[in-house]
């Protein structure tokens, strides 16, 4: 038996370079081998996990994995019920994060997952080269990327940046600069008996304010963005609410404070931070023990800015194209949490689910399909669709892609000749690029929660939307929904 | 959370000229900004769902089935009367240089108009502008 190499992926010239090991780059370089790309994998880590290796600071995630589903464990249906395994083609690399769960929670532990992720990229037996640093990027004048690490030089046609967003990030509130961030937050029983000022309303803030009530004397949130509880019931990361928002609302000294912070003073051993109402006009100063920044995270670009990749959300996130492809500098891709770049259709104002796991490991996996077709040159195997009603209503009704990416991935059954798969793509890049004529299947949600299919119907380079009525039991396989797809695949 | 230089660029766009700072702060704080490359479809004409989008920097084409009509720029804003209507756009708007928008989806716009009344007037005064200019196009 041959000997795994312990330190892989050697400086030279490849057809792609992935950086970072968290689980997007685990995900983009596992599907980019599968599609016989020559991967090169780097990491700056000494092991695979990424955020999940010290964060949430609070231990615990979000996102469910589900150990009993109502799909059986380790099939593609099953995904749709394990938001936190990255995705294999064999059995024994499947569904990973639920069986190291113990099942005190329907969501794993950070522990939980850390350990999932390694599993993956052990018996993926992913090429990472560890405790590798990405330090420099260049252009060269053939259009290649050279990446500078600093075990040497990278050559590649596509750099995938797997970096997640995980760098620090503070407003520019005169004196936040002396207050710890998020990640710096200390041990909860540092804050016993403390009144503790938390900058932020969002996940971050809310998750140490929740930690912190066992401890601290009082917590004060603010923002100036008010708390859309409305949006919050309907979301997953509404248990990092719950308490705090409870105490809040019945007055039992939580605050969640709507209001601009003008700046923040050092007193002796605490902070005064002075600020203005924004949902109610009204000057506030708070005196405090301590504060935290809970101001968010960017995304650690170092000089790619400099190959003309552009950001939004003040310079955190990268802007990418349907294929994560940054705008503005060809050949420099994102895979994981920073794919939010994307932000494809934003159907009724709501986002991809591309900041989590669940949605971005199909992003990863729909890029190295683009990558290995429209780059290196390879064929992806697109199966004949003998029942084209039978097959979208199946994809409707359990494709995993569709529910974790509602109105973002799309399965597409191409109908010129004889009818094949056209593979989950982008709905933006479906509607908005040409091509043959083909039907498109989406789950869509709207602001009212309600979830119902719709199918894009592209006919002589013309794109027609049909929404399909909701399903109370979401059973778009079933025999009311076949008469109206075969319509539609039947159509001229 | 937003910086200075930002919130100070909006509040330079005739729309939100007449709110305090910390309303700024609070527009910044609730609603994502988006950047189109050049090319890209923005709003997209007979697809349900679509949003308010205001352009923040760049320059956008209107398209009615396929003929450009209006080119619009910085300040400017589309994809309202799809917003307060709930129907899908008439119109595709495309990016004609890399474009920078604030985008309020179309269930948040009663309620961004409600928070902002001096954004609804102005708002209106656009629109009652263009009505006008249409009546006087169709005589």
């Amino acid at each position: 038996m041959a000997e795994l190499d312990p330190r892989p992926s050697p400086p030279g010239t490849y057809d792609a370079v992935v950086v970072g090991s968290g689980p997007g780059g685990l995900q983009a370089a596992y599907s980019l081998r599968r599609l016989g790309v020559n991967v090169a994998a780097i990491s700056q880590d000494e092991a695979p996990g990424g955020m999940f290796r010290s964060l949430p600071i609070f231990g615990r995630l979000l996102s469910w994995s589900k150990p009993d589903a109502p799909a059986e464990r380790g099939s593609r249906e099953y995904e749709w019920y394990d938001h936190n395994s990255l995705l294999a083609d064999e059995p024994e690399a499947r569904a990973l994060v639920p069986a190291e769960m113990d099942r005190t929670w329907a969501v794993p532990s950070r522990e939980e997952m850390e350990r999932g992720i390694a599993a993956f990229a052990e018996r993926a037996g992913l090429p990472f080269r560890y405790g590798c640093r990405w330090e420099a990027t260049r252009r060269e004048d053939d259009g290649s990327l050279t990446l500078v690490t600093s075990d040497g030089e990278y050559r590649c046609r596509a750099a995938v940046f797997a970096l997640g967003v995980t760098e620090p990030w503070k407003s520019d509130i005169p004196g936040v600069e002396d207050v710890p961030h998020y990640v710096d937050t200390g041990e909860p029983r540092s804050y016993e008996g403390k009144r503790v000022v938390v900058i932020g309303k969002r996940n971050s803030g809310f998750e140490i304010a929740d930690g912190l009530l066992p401890w601290a004397r009082q917590v004060l949130l603010v923002s100036p963005r008010p708390v859309q509880t409305s949006v919050l019931a309907l979301s997953s990361v509404r248990v990092r609410y719950m308490q705090p928002l409870e105490d809040w609302g019945l007055g039992g000294g939580t605050f969640a404070l709507d209001a601009a912070i003008e700046r923040i003073e050092p007193t002796g051993g605490g902070v005064r931070v002075h600020a203005t109402g924004t949902t109610r006009p009204c000057e506030l100063v708070l005196d405090a023990d301590a504060a935290v920044a809970a101001t968010g995270f960017r995304t650690p670009l170092l000089d790619l800015p400099s190959l003309g990749v552009q950001t939004v959300a003040q310079g955190r996130i990268p802007a990418l194209t349907a294929f994560w492809e940054a705008a503005g500098a060809p050949g420099v891709y994102f895979a994981g949490n920073a794919t939010q770049g994307s932000a494809g259709l934003r159907k009724h104002g709501i986002g991809a689910s591309s900041p989590a796991v669940h949605g971005f490991r199909y992003n990863a996996r729909v890029l190295a399909g683009h990558l290995a077709t429209t780059v290196f040159g390879r064929e992806l195997s697109r199966p004949a669709v003998d029942d084209v009603a039978g097959f979208l209503g199946h994809e409707l009704a359990h494709a995993p892609e569709l529910w974790a990416q509602k109105a973002y991935l799309a399965s597409v059954v191409e109908l010129h000749g004889a009818p094949r798969e056209g593979g989950i793509q982008p709905l933006a890049h479906f509607v908005d690029a040409a091509g043959p004529d083909a039907l498109a299947a989406t789950v869509e949600t709207n602001a009212s929660g309600e979830i119902y299919p719709v199918v894009y119907v592209r006919r002589a380079g013309r794109i027609e939307e049909r929404v399909l009525d909701p399903d109370p039991l979401h059973a778009y396989d079933g025999a009311a929904y076949r008469a109206e797809l075969e319509a539609l695949a039947t159509a001229k | 959370m937003a910086n200075g230089a930002d919130i100070d660029s909006l509040g330079r766009l005739a729309l939100f000229a007449d709110l305090t700072r910390p309303e700024l702060e609070r527009i910044t704080h609730s609603y994502d900004e988006e950047m189109f490359p050049e090319g890209q479809r923005v709003l997209r004409q007979g697809l349900s769902g679509s949003n308010l989008f205001v352009i923040l920097d760049g320059e956008a084409a209107v398209v009615i089935d396929g003929v450009e009509r209006l080119r619009i720029g910085r300040g400017e804003f589309f994809g309202e009367a799809s917003a307060i209507l709930g129907c899908p756009p008439t119109a595709d708007v495309v990016a004609t240089t890399s474009l920078r928008c604030l985008v309020v989806a179309a269930g948040d716009l009663e309620r961004f108009l409600t928070d902002h009344p001096s954004v609804a007037v102005r708002m209106l005064k656009v629109e009652v502008q263009r009505l006008a200019d249409t009546l006087q196009w169709l005589n």
